[in-house]
């Protein structure tokens, strides 16, 4: 596996060899896809559509709905107003959603296509939608796309009607139906009045009744999203996914927000319920305290298996900052942790983390890909990894047990529909990573070292 | 009103007009009238098409274990089709290109200056790093669009390196569908690799299999089968290939074409410039899989050979058959819709019949109409603006490698009796009654599944949910949902366990819980009595 890795790290500044991003359009598909009642709609050649779709499926083992443009040769020389137009025009007929969000691909952005002129010259059936969001695939990641994605709908329709509804809006970042179901638990034993958006429980996690329908239950409704401008403020979770939306906000509809780290582990949740007490100003339930102590307590039992244990972490910026947050609370060592995603301030944030728990040796690094990290493995190994699926090459190539998390899983099930943020999902986070690296001990003991009490 | 009216009945007239051209209800009437395919899907339809370049890097270079595929363009589509296709290979010292994904990774001051050096500096990387023989440069939409010269690029980079680079134009619009991008692919591989290593094969016979990508190890079964009756397997078009193998492959005396649709534009090259025959075969189905033995046998006419053959066919039929018995009276009496590529729909329909499914409905997604209606209709198909926009590669005899294993009268006598340089298609072979339907959507599978009640829908991954959230058991047959082989003898029994699988297990008897059907409430009713 991997055999044509070499160990010598050679500068790279063209090459991308085995990547650990994705680009926009998917994130904007998925992020459309938690909106109620919402076809996604893809700008481009059919190719786009069909990709993403089929990455977002593999994920969640879900239908993933969105209708394309198809470019043809002629669209992407004369413009895609035609077909958008007719692509609109059709998928309100035939598939009847409340809204239509599109979103620009390589092919749209390359050629120029103003999608503003393009909605304005529509004609929109009386009570439906268009929104449109700019998701150049040559600009970010799959991250700048989701959050393009949710700042197109703010723009479009959030509205400040000066009366306050008194709700919180939570944005969740790009995270699982599993997660947002259990950041909703937590706002609402928080007694948080609260608006979820995007929020894809319901729709990426749907049950199976033997009755499909197109538009499941779940995802933000319309009246939420235009209600956002009265919220009284944002908790936008994930400070690398959540900001550009949250500031547009503020600056359209003057809603305040805090920024905060998506709730991986004890302290980002502990920060996560803080806000909300201030909010509510409610006292934080036994139900939280007792999850919480259960944490702890299940921290403390399995410590020796953590502690001084090194683990390379790479996914998205966010969920890899909560993921390190997260193992540094365990007393492991975050040696190497990596984005594909640009951005400074990726590093800066995980190298504040390892000054807080005062770790040596470790790197952060954005805009970086696979083939780097196992290079870096190759010279200075791991004892786990944890990261998306893609790690499991590296995983075979250097036999380093392997915890999956993050975007995207495409060879387990049920990953999605549980939560890895909040206190539960922390616990859950610990036992897959005690599992791990328990597992690897049992392989690897000669038959007198063999414990059955471990 | 039919089955096939009760559908189109939604659509708009524009829509209307359009896809009832796509659909027809098979009679004997209607297998003599033309069926719209390979033209483009109407924007805001479901589609379940990909692009260009899905079909010339991701289905036709994509396996290709030695050769450095780089995509070129934005990070997206190298990403997507990195390891999703399940073509399995392996290599002998465990050097293998196919677990990897390269990109130029394009950024938006590329877009505007041009991407051009960025690709050079990407393949002198790549040179160095990893020291490949071969590299082939697939362009993305963005590229053909602000005018990267890759072809420029990749003679460039066969100068400074002394590799074999060659570039594929494939940007994602072109076409209608993955079509274009398995006929960019066809060229380059016909005008660059194919004939340009003259070793010839060992054994008395020999052959290709073509448009056979190893999908599950499909490949791998199909050539233990033919190297058990003594074939030589020169070389596989793509699954488990090798630029290697498909340098030497017009030494082999007969191509077999596995996969018509994506793969025919080599095989017709090949008989004109090297003379090498091709047969129509499919090794997808027990009664398939013999005749397309039996063809070949045909086509060599050796006696040694024909009772190899029929040696094979008895043991291999032999040791599957109990489980062959198990697996029909579980399958017996149910029906089926198939929805996949370009060839698929069809060799899975022998398949199943093997087992007693019938097939109510089927469809391609990115076919032509001779892979619906036999390569008969290839003069009447007119071509239209986006087939124009893809190269028609002309190729002319090799007077030094030209060879043709028939005289000219054993060739007339055989093309009568086997598919020999010929396809018959897919609906000629399909019951009165049944559907077939092409560029199949999401609407349309939603309506039908409703109509037809199929018992098990075979499709892809992006319909597989909807239809298995309908109550109706999918399995996908572009990936085998991670199982396979499928093809040959052995992978026939792997189909039906697969099969029998999803038709049996609990959970569909579970969809419904109990307070469903019976009210939990004990409240008294207004009238009185309980």
């Amino acid at each position: 596996m991997l055999k044509l890795t070499p160990k010598e790290i050679t500068e790279r500044s063209a090459l991308r060899v085995n990547p650990c991003k994705t680009c926009q359009p998917v994130g904007a598909m998925y992020a459309a896809l938690g909106v109620h009642k919402c076809m996604p709609h893809s700008h481009g050649s059919q190719g786009c559509a069909s990709y993403h779709r089929t990455f977002l499926s593999r994920h969640f083992k879900e239908p993933a709905i969105a209708s394309t443009s198809s470019f043809t040769e002629g669209a992407s020389v004369f413009g895609g107003g035609s077909n958008l137009k007719t692509g609109v025009k059709n998928v309100f007929d035939i598939y009847n959603p409340d809204i239509i969000a599109i979103h620009t691909t390589c092919l749209s952005e390359t050629i120029g296509d103003d999608l503003n002129a393009f909605i304005q010259d529509m004609d929109i059936p009386e009570g439906k939608i268009v929104v449109h969001a700019n998701t150049p695939s040559y600009v970010g990641s799959h991250i700048n796309g989701f959050f393009n994605m949710m700042s197109g709908f703010i723009t479009y329709l959030s509205k400040n009607s000066g009366k306050s509804n008194g709700k919180t809006a939570i944005f969740p970042g790009f995270v699982n139906p599993g997660d947002i179901r259990e950041m909703k638990k937590i706002a609402n034993l928080m007694q948080v009045p609260f608006t979820m958006f995007p929020d894809q429980s319901g729709v990426m996690d749907s049950p199976m009744t033997g009755d499909y329908s197109l538009y499941p239950k779940g995802g933000t409704t319309i009246p939420e999203i235009i209600g956002l401008g009265d919220c009284k403020k944002v908790l936008a979770l994930g400070e690398l996914t959540c900001e550009e939306p949250a500031s547009i906000l503020e600056r359209k509809c003057k809603v305040p927000y805090s920024l905060l780290p998506l709730p991986i582990g004890i302290e980002a949740t502990d920060r996560f319920i803080m806000e909300l007490a201030e909010i509510s100003n409610a006292e934080v339930p036994y139900e939280l305290e007792e999850e919480r102590g259960q944490l702890i307590d299940l921290m403390l039992d399995a410590h020796f298996y953590f502690y001084n244990k090194t683990v390379a972490i790479f996914g998205d910026p966010d969920t890899v900052l909560g993921l390190t947050r997260m193992v540094l609370e365990l007393g492991m060592i975050p040696k190497y942790v990596l984005t594909g995603t640009p951005g400074d301030n990726f590093v800066k944030l995980a190298e504040a983390l390892f000054a807080q728990y005062g770790v040596d040796g470790c790197t952060a690094t954005a805009a970086g890909d696979l083939f780097e990290l196992h290079q870096r493995i190759k010279n200075e190994r791991v004892d786990l990894l944890l990261g998306s699926s893609y790690g499991k090459q590296i995983a075979k190539a250097e036999d380093i047990p392997f915890v999956r998390a993050g975007f995207p899983v495409l060879d387990r099930y049920a990953h999605s529909n549980w939560p890895i943020v909040g206190y539960k999902g922390a616990m859950r986070l610990v036992e897959l990573i005690a599992n791990a690296l328990m597992d690897r001990q049992d392989r690897d003991a000669s038959d007198e070292e063999f414990e059955v009490v471990m | 009103m039919n089955v096939r009216n009760m559908v189109l009945d939604k659509y708009s007239a524009k829509v209307y007009k359009n896809r009832k051209e796509h659909i027809m209800e098979v009679t004997e009437e209607t297998k003599k009238q033309p069926i719209a395919a390979n033209t483009r899907t109407i924007p805001g339809i479901i589609t379940n098409r990909g692009c260009c370049y899905a079909g010339c890097k991701g289905v036709v270079l994509g396996p290709l274990k030695d050769v450095l595929v780089l995509t070129h363009g934005p990070i997206g589509c190298g990403f997507y089709s990195w390891g999703t296709r399940r073509n399995k290979a392996k290599t002998e010292d465990g050097r293998n290109f196919i677990e990897y994904c390269f990109s130029t990774d394009l950024q938006e001051p590329d877009i505007v200056f041009g991407g051009e050096k960025k690709l050079k500096q990407a393949i002198k990387e790549a040179v160095e790093i990893f020291n490949p023989k071969c590299i082939m440069i697939c362009s993305t939409c963005p590229v053909g669009l602000i005018g990267d010269d890759i072809h420029a690029v990749a003679a460039w980079a066969e100068k400074e390196y002394g590799i074999s680079c060659m570039a594929f134009s494939c940007e994602g619009y072109k076409g209608v569908s993955q079509s274009g991008g398995h006929h960019i692919a066809n060229n380059g591989v016909m005008k660059r690799i194919i004939g340009t290593n003259d070793t010839p094969p060992k054994k008395k016979f020999s052959v290709n299999i073509l448009g056979e990508y190893n999908i599950g190890g499909d490949g791998w079964e199909t050539e233990r089968i033919l190297k058990r009756i003594g074939y030589e397997v020169v070389a596989v078009f793509t699954g488990d290939g090798s630029y290697e193998a498909l340098s030497k492959s017009h030494t082999a005396d007969l191509n077999l074409v596995q996969c018509h649709r994506s793969i025919n534009y080599i095989a017709e090259m090949m008989k004109t410039k090297y003379g090498v025959d091709w047969i129509k075969v499919n090794f997808i189905g027990l009664e398939a899989t013999i005749q397309s033995l039996r063809d070949m046998a045909m086509y060599f006419d050796d006696p040694e050979l024909t009772a190899r053959t029929e040696e094979v066919i008895a043991d291999e039929m032999a040791n599957i058959a109990e489980e062959r018995a198990y697996y029909y009276s579980k399958l017996k009496g149910k029906t089926a819709a198939i929805f996949v590529g370009g060839s698929r729909s069809h060799h899975y329909q022998k398949l199943l019949a093997d087992f007693g499914v019938r097939t109510v409905l089927a469809g391609y997604e990115f076919a032509h109409r001779d892979d619906y209606e036999g390569r008969d209709v290839i003069p009447t198909i007119k071509e239209d603006a986006d087939s124009k926009n893809i190269e028609h590669l002309e190729v002319e005899k090799d007077p030094e490698k030209y060879k043709a294993y028939l005289t000219e009268e054993q060739y007339e006598k055989l093309k009568s009796k086997i598919q020999l340089e010929n396809y018959y298609g897919m609906i000629p072979e399909m019951e009165d009654g049944s559907i077939v339907v092409d560029d199949l959507n999401q609407y349309e599978t939603d309506e039908f599944i409703k109509l037809l009640k199929p018992d098990i829908f075979f499709s892809g991954i992006k319909d597989k949910y909807q239809i298995q959230k309908s109550g109706v058991v999918s399995r996908q047959l572009h990936s085998y949902d991670y199982s396979g082989p499928y093809a040959g003898f052995t992978g026939a029994i792997n189909f039906a366990r697969d099969v029998t699988m999803g038709l049996y297990t609990p959970a569909w008897g579970l969809v419904t819980a109990p307070w469903k059907n019976k009210s939990v409430l004990k409240a008294k009713l207004a009238g009185g009595e309980a």
